[in-house]
């Protein structure tokens, strides 16, 4: 059943605010902490950053702020350019990378969350423990029944194309964690990226277990909660498209039937 | 007594904080048609059962309905109907895996939004005109 309401110990209240920085070219961001050693309910608090003397992206600006302002603000970052997915976060409402979202796209106060309705470690890192382990679920490796060949499985060009759009995933969880449905049902329902993965495998065509991946997912919440929202692909940072992926793994299952 | 390790984890903030798009929305919006459209079929319901048991029981329901309340009513009723039947075109349509491209697939949730709101008004003024 959908809770709508944040329980308890997880509503949000007033934060400090943090000094501002001299100068005109200032920019306020509002963000979102949790400290796993004190008592208190998440706080949202108050940053200025000086943009010049700061990067364009996001990502510049939290990294700006730990190092001049608070070196408490936690969260998770690696590569900086859109290829690691670690710094997945909610930016204005909508699930991105930080690293590669610019300030300027942005108008007005910057509000920064961790990636919705997940479990909090401390501030803006979530807790990816389940949605490791759906992606796990799905088996994403290559099964075979036939004896393996001296060389390589050999794939033609023609379908090798067809994993393009979705061997680019970088598990970042900004489709999973912007669906409703897996805000509801994140227990049963495997979520988009999951489910993206197992589309992957189930058209490569080298893979032999397609029949036991579809029956894998024949089930009424795993696969099927998926109602068309379209967060996910509205929010994929690589331009994916989970939806359309989920869409004809369902035709999969009805062409199977006939 | 003093707490030994790390607090119980906040659930991150979701539909508080997560921007409306139109996809979205249309997808609420069609769960909402969906079920007041239950409450619709009991006021055919209503209807019909009125002109089966007489005279005086179908004029009182007409004066109901024909009440500037009763035509507000009905008037939700018959967007209702044509914002759930042009939703589930919709779906159909994404059923196939076509129309999920960004473009399209904006373009096609304003579609219900905007072609719902049409209809309603058209069917409306050929009934008042009619």
């Amino acid at each position: 059943m959908a809770e709508f309401n944040l329980p308890k110990n997880s509503r949000l209240t007033e934060g400090k605010t943090w000094p501002k920085p001299a100068g005109n070219n200032v920019r306020e961001f509002k963000i979102y902490r949790w400290d796993p050693d004190g008592e208190s309910n998440p706080r949202m608090d108050t940053y200025f950053v000086d943009l010049d003397d700061c990067g364009p992206m996001i990502l510049d600006a939290i990294l700006w702020i730990k190092n001049k302002v608070d070196p408490t603000l936690t969260f998770r970052r690696s590569c900086r350019e859109g290829i690691c997915g670690s710094c997945a976060m909610n930016i204005d409402g909508l699930n991105t990378l930080a690293c590669t979202k610019g300030m300027d796209e942005i108008s007005g106060t910057i509000k920064i969350y961790p990636l919705p309705h997940m479990p909090v470690v401390k501030d803006l890192v979530p807790d990816l423990t389940r949605f490791y382990a759906q992606h796990a679920s799905i088996e994403p490796w290559l099964k075979t029944d036939t004896p393996a060949p001296e060389k390589e499985w050999r794939q033609s060009p023609q379908d090798r194309d067809l994993l393009d759009g979705l061997y680019e995933c970088i598990l970042c969880a900004c489709c999973s964690t912007s669906c409703p449905s897996y805000w509801w049902n994140g227990d049963r329902y495997l979520g988009p990226a999951a489910l993206l993965q197992a589309y992957r495998w189930l058209i490569d065509s080298r893979d032999e277990a397609t029949g036991d991946r579809l029956d894998n997912l024949e089930d009424p919440f795993r696969l099927y909660r998926c109602h068309t929202i379209m967060n996910c692909s509205n929010a994929c940072p690589k331009g994916l498209n989970p939806a359309k992926a989920i869409a004809e793994i369902k035709k999969m299952m009805v062409a199977r039937q006939v | 007594m003093a707490r030994t390790g790390p607090a119980e984890r906040p659930l991150s903030p979701h539909l508080q904080i997560y921007k409306m798009t139109i996809t979205m929305m249309m997808s609420i919006v069609h769960r909402i048609t969906g079920a007041a459209l239950f409450f619709g079929t009991l006021l055919l319901v209503i209807a019909l059962l009125a002109l089966a048991s007489g005279k005086t029981s179908y004029a009182m329901v007409q004066a109901i309905y024909g009440s500037i309340f009763g035509k507000l009513v009905l008037f939700g009723y018959t967007w209702a109907l044509f914002h759930h039947m042009l939703g589930g075109i919709r779906h159909f349509v994404w059923d196939t895996a076509a129309g999920l491209d960004r473009e399209t697939r904006f373009k096609l949730a304003w579609a219900t939004l905007v072609g719902s709101l049409g209809l309603t008004v058209a069917a409306w003024f050929f009934y008042l005109m009619g």
